[in-house]
């Protein structure tokens, strides 16, 4: 057998498994790519489509109430009070994704400072922070999120930042787990030696090479932000009515079920389809950050 | 094994104590306290106010209530509802079965349906089926459940007729076995969902972990049938680890069942928080808050307690 037949043999032997394996790459990729390209023509349409669209959010039109959808302009038809369901579809897309991007910013950063101290400080420190994590872990998040909503008076703020309050946690433990491990490698050990001070190693060492599971995690915080806002709103604690939120879009929804089902349709695959989204993109990325960690 | 259940119980305590510390806190330092319901009663002068408050305890300063309030609860007494003086032990006992019913039955579904899809997966990974349960889970773990319930309603109710749009039994009949199933079905599926998701994917992972064993390859070289070797052999390896996945899963559980409940009209404890929030009654959001983290801490010992006893190779430590 010449050598070149034997190469070509060993190709072929070894075509058949990766190839199984770069499908299923490609398949996630492809779930990857299609959930960015869906965020980014979410929040371009959030942003610039009630401007392109002749009917203001807040506009009621009692002639037109309950008008099925496409009917004379209204796309997505219109709801109870005869306001057009498209213009505060895109409206409330504004504040839901606002609210998502905003709650995984503050609860990442949060959740990264708590892990990296835990992980870097060891001892007391860890077992006390992580103690608190795994307390709150222990509630189910949405008891946590209703009783601090109804309690506070409900603004996009607030709402983002009781989210975030009751997001950090998954965070903190990836960090803290991430940091661990890190510390006892020859890097921070060597930065320890020539005397770094410890802010130094935290910020400069520990956190960029944690940076991969932070980016995960705090894609798939978003998703469960976009979620979180959906709840609270339906359940009357978060967003409120005049402002439109998917969330609070629904929570009238119920009673019109049979008459107008599309009030509860189309809000609802709004959500599903963001959150989705988020999920794919985290899923992909976790995919693409662990290969590269397999080739090194 | 004793000593580990020691440690573990004495561990699940301090969370315990943890856990009522940060439900007191968030309660009590939260403004509009349950003096707010009176606010706008015609005719209550600002002493009376005061003077409510001081009967209900609520002008002393928060670390006496809450020792005040953990003593009493340490001896039994978990305090009595703002609202209907009930106690509060009894208020949550009277919803307790509801919701536990409904969990259970979305437990069932999960496992059964949830193990079926991720054996099938494993199986034939990457196939067609494997491909679309893989995106179907990702996509049912981003659907909002209390949405899924409004178009299950919508689908089978609405349209179909074949199921109540809510409620335990029928109103004003007697209940029979048979009704309360047929109103279980809608809420118990759609509170199975995400859970389904989870199992499946957690199932696919622990079943082609064990089908690349050698066990397995010694029991298909002995000659047996590929279905024993699947469904006998490595099916019952792959199920230890999701013993721990039944514990971890109670206070997702219980966060869907809220929900479900309320589009669902069903009345548990999920629906008993939301009506107490809006009448600020304490005690009884605090019972409900310390009962959901009992059960999350009691679901992850007896987890952990039985994948031993399922498991001689699990040494508890």
């Amino acid at each position: 057998m010449s050598s070149a037949a034997a190469i070509e043999s060993v190709e072929t032997a070894r075509t058949v498994k990766p190839g199984s394996r770069a499908w299923r790459r490609f398949c996630r990729h492809r779930l990857a790519l299609f959930g960015i390209a869906a965020i980014v023509l979410m929040v371009l349409a959030s942003v610039v489509g009630p401007w392109l669209i002749p009917f203001d959010q807040l506009k009621i039109d009692i002639r037109h109430r309950f008008a099925p959808p496409p009917w004379e302009g209204h796309l997505f038809g219109t709801d109870m009070l005869g306001r057009d369901l498209l213009v505060r579809l895109l409206m409330a897309g504004r504040i839901s994704l606002s609210i998502g991007f905003l709650a995984m910013i503050v609860s990442t950063a949060f959740g990264t400072f708590i892990g990296v101290t835990a992980g870097y400080y060891g001892g007391a420190i860890r077992v006390a922070l992580m103690r608190f994590v795994d307390a709150m872990l222990c509630f189910p998040s949405i008891f946590l999120l209703l009783i601090l909503a109804a309690f506070i008076q409900p603004s996009v703020a607030t709402i983002t930042l009781i989210i975030a309050a009751t997001s950090w946690m998954e965070v903190a433990r990836v960090v803290e787990g991430q940091v661990r491990s890190l510390r006892e490698r020859d890097f921070i050990l060597a930065a320890e030696m020539i005397g770094a001070p410890g802010r130094y190693v935290m910020l400069r060492e520990l956190l960029p090479n944690a940076i991969g599971p932070i980016v995960v995690a705090a894609t798939l915080t978003v998703a469960r932000a976009v979620l979180m806002e959906a709840y609270v709103s339906f359940l009357g604690y978060g967003i409120q009515a005049p402002m439109a939120s998917w969330g609070n879009m629904l929570n009238n929804a119920q009673q019109y079920l049979g008459s107008a089902p599309w009030l509860a349709i189309f809000p609802g695959l709004m959500i599903t389809l963001s959150v989705a989204s988020f999920n794919f993109v985290g899923d992909g990325l976790r995919d693409a950050l662990d290969a590269r960690l397999d080739l090194r | 094994m004793a000593n580990f259940l020691l440690g573990r119980l004495l561990q699940s305590l301090v969370l315990l104590f943890i856990v009522s510390i940060i439900g007191f806190a968030v309660l009590h330092l939260a403004p509009g306290g349950p003096l707010s319901q009176f606010a706008l009663v015609p005719g209550l002068s600002k002493e009376d106010l005061a003077r409510i408050a001081h009967e209900m305890g609520l002008d002393r300063p928060l670390p006496v209530q809450y020792w005040e309030w953990l003593t009493r609860l340490l001896g039994g007494d978990w305090g009595h509802s703002y609202r209907d003086n009930q106690p509060v032990l009894a208020v949550i006992g009277g919803r307790l079965s509801a919701t536990l019913e409904l969990m259970g039955a979305a437990i069932l579904i999960s496992v059964v349906v949830g193990v079926w899809i991720g054996v099938m997966g494993a199986i034939r990974s990457y196939s067609i089926f494997d491909m679309l349960a893989t995106v179907g889970a990702m996509v049912a773990l981003s659907i909002p459940t209390f949405w899924f319930g409004l178009i299950v309603i919508y689908a089978f109710s609405v349209h179909l007729g074949w199921l109540p749009p809510g409620n335990r039994t029928t109103v004003g009949s007697e209940s029979t076995f048979l009704d309360y199933l047929h109103h279980l079905i809608a809420p118990a599926m759609v509170l199975a969902l995400v859970e389904v998701a989870i199992w499946s994917r957690y199932m696919r992972a622990s079943m082609l972990d064990v089908i690349n064993q050698d066990y397995i390859r010694t029991a298909r070289a002995k000659g047996l049938p590929e279905r024993t070797v699947l469904w006998h052999h490595a099916l019952r390896n792959a199920l230890l680890p999701m013993i721990a996945l039944a514990g971890v899963e109670i206070p997702t559980l219980l966060g869907g069942a809220l929900v479900t409940e309320t589009v669902f009209t069903w009345p548990g404890m999920g629906r008993l928080l939301l009506d107490s929030l809006g009448y600020r009654d304490y005690p009884v959001v605090m019972g409900i808050l310390m009962f959901s983290a009992l059960l999350a801490l009691l679901g992850n010992l007896f987890a952990d307690i039985f994948a031993a006893v399922a498991d001689p190779r699990i040494r508890l430590t």
